[in-house]
């Protein structure tokens, strides 16, 4: 049901991999920070499935710790991301939102009045 | 190659293009954002696939419905299209590529040469379902539960004082 032991678990790290390098890419390239910030949403996807593969394709002798199984630990870890990514997509966007209501425009490389 | 192989392939090869689309997407955020649903709705089915049922269900609703649809508010809201000054965008250009391919580079080069067979050990069956979840999530992650439950609540004051209007 839906397991997956035939396909490779380097190709869910490629996947992964792709995905965190596009999200680094247009964090470093895209200066509308809406984008960059579904840009940082792309990276931490990218990770959230990386987390769940190792989840999936689990070490042997994981289970021998006595410890979380690895399995359940990493989609602990997932949920967590999820949660935390949720808050500051909520913060980012309302900081967003209110950059632009104070500059009726709003590009990243326009916000340089911290640096002093 | 099997069914499971070219499923995967299908799947991962779509959602790649749904992340490219993201960042080459250009002037219209709204290309972007939509362009990433269609990637977070297919990272649920991969979950689906990888036996996390409950996670892939939670990646659909919180990640492809819930803050996709903040995303898409904002960027309507706002009419950020077309803000992008033209004159920065090629100057990054180098420095993003080759950083890109270092990065790659170097992951590519663990991954390829990555053994998986210590990697094989099967999972019990239904170690996605929400009971699983639940029995973990309530008792050995109770304290990072709560402190989440402490940073959204923090986050949705914050955001509603920072997108008041006269605030």
């Amino acid at each position: 049901m839906g397991l997956v032991n035939d396909v490779p678990l380097q190709w869910f790290l490629a996947l992964s991999l792709y995905m965190f390098v596009l999200g680094a890419i247009g964090v470093m390239v895209r200066r509308n920070p809406v984008v960059m910030f579904m840009c940082i949403e792309l990276m931490l996807n990218a990770v959230n499935l990386t987390f769940l593969a190792f989840a999936r394709y689990q070490p042997s002798g994981a289970l021998a710790s006595g410890d979380v199984p690895t399995a359940m630990a990493g989609q602990m870890m997932v949920i967590f991301v999820m949660a935390v990514a949720a808050a500051e997509v909520a913060v980012g966007l309302g900081i967003i939102t209110a950059i632009f209501r104070l500059k009726n425009r709003a590009d990243a490389d326009d916000l340089g009045s911290l640096r002093g | 190659m099997t069914a499971n192989q070219v499923a995967f392939l299908l799947v991962g090869g779509l959602a790649a293009l749904g992340a490219t689309g993201v960042v080459a997407c250009g002037e219209k955020p709204v290309r972007s954002a939509l362009c990433l649903v269609l990637n977070f709705f297919l990272l649920g089915v991969l979950y689906f696939m990888l036996g996390a049922e409950l996670l892939g269900i939670i990646q659909v609703m919180v990640y492809a419905g819930a803050i996709m649809v903040l995303f898409l508010f904002v960027v309507m809201v706002l009419a950020l299209q077309s803000q992008e000054a033209p004159r920065h965008k090629e100057r990054r250009w180098p420095l993003a590529i080759v950083g890109a391919i270092a990065l790659a580079a170097t992951v590519a080069s663990v991954i390829v040469t990555f053994d998986p067979s210590p990697f094989s050990q099967p999972v019990g069956d239904g170690y996605g379902k929400p009971q699983a979840i639940g029995a973990y999530l309530f008792t050995e992650y109770a304290l990072p539960f709560e402190v989440a439950s402490v940073l959204l609540l923090v986050g949705i004051v914050g955001s509603v004082l920072l997108a008041r209007r006269n605030a």
